[in-house]
């Protein structure tokens, strides 16, 4: 049965993909990863079950971790065009 | 009792794996950037929620089983959940917040606002 999960999760990865190709906008890919991120958090909890080694939980929890900072860096990244935060100060305060 | 955690957690999976696939239909399907962050919402908190909650399941019963050392597979399902509660609203918000700001305009029903 929970290879019925792994196959289903893995469809809807798929799906998350093809809005990361297809995307118009460069927010719309952004997002379509960020999903793609969490769907990939649940396709290694599932395998760890699936192999009956539910440690691989660890696994899912840095890989949740990662996503989140990820997006949020590249989000940054597209919204004040740079990562540092004494430049964008520095630009606001001219 | 056995019987019941294995129905429950059959049917929290299978009405997971219902949010996620229609969900993530919804980002292929909808307009624009806005709307199919409502639909990718969706799959973080209704489907993923239902998954974890049959893994769970699925965990105690491996302990009835014998696996007296599953118990640290709830705590980590909890947090995967408890860390995803917090950083998908986070994520959404952050994502539209830097659509806006990066002239991505709302879709309307009669066409482009101005």
């Amino acid at each position: 049965m929970f290879v019925v999960a792994a196959i289903g999760i893995l469809i809807a990865m798929g799906m998350a993909l093809t809005r990361a190709l297809l995307g118009p906008t460069v927010y719309d890919r952004v997002m379509a990863v960020n999903t793609f991120g969490t769907k990939t958090v649940l396709l290694i909890a599932v395998a760890g079950y699936l192999a009956e080694r539910p440690e691989f939980l660890d696994l899912a929890l840095v890989y949740a971790l990662i996503n989140f900072i990820g997006t949020i860096a590249v989000l940054k990244f597209f919204e004040f065009g740079d990562l540092g935060l004494i430049t964008r100060l520095e630009r606001e305060a001219e | 009792m056995e019987l019941v955690l294995d129905i429950v957690s059959w049917v929290a999976i299978g009405f997971g794996l219902f949010f996620m696939l229609v969900g993530t239909y919804g980002v292929i399907r909808m307009p624009d950037v806005y709307t199919r962050l409502h639909a990718a919402g969706m799959t973080d908190t209704m489907g993923a929620g239902f998954l974890l909650f049959g893994m769970a399941c699925q965990t105690i019963v491996g302990m009835m089983h014998g696996h007296t050392t599953w118990w640290m597979a709830l705590v980590r399902l909890a947090l995967i959940y408890g860390f995803l509660l917090l950083t998908s609203p986070i994520a959404t918000h952050a994502l539209a917040r830097a659509g806006l700001a990066g002239g991505v305009k709302p879709w309307t029903n009669d066409g482009e606002v101005e």
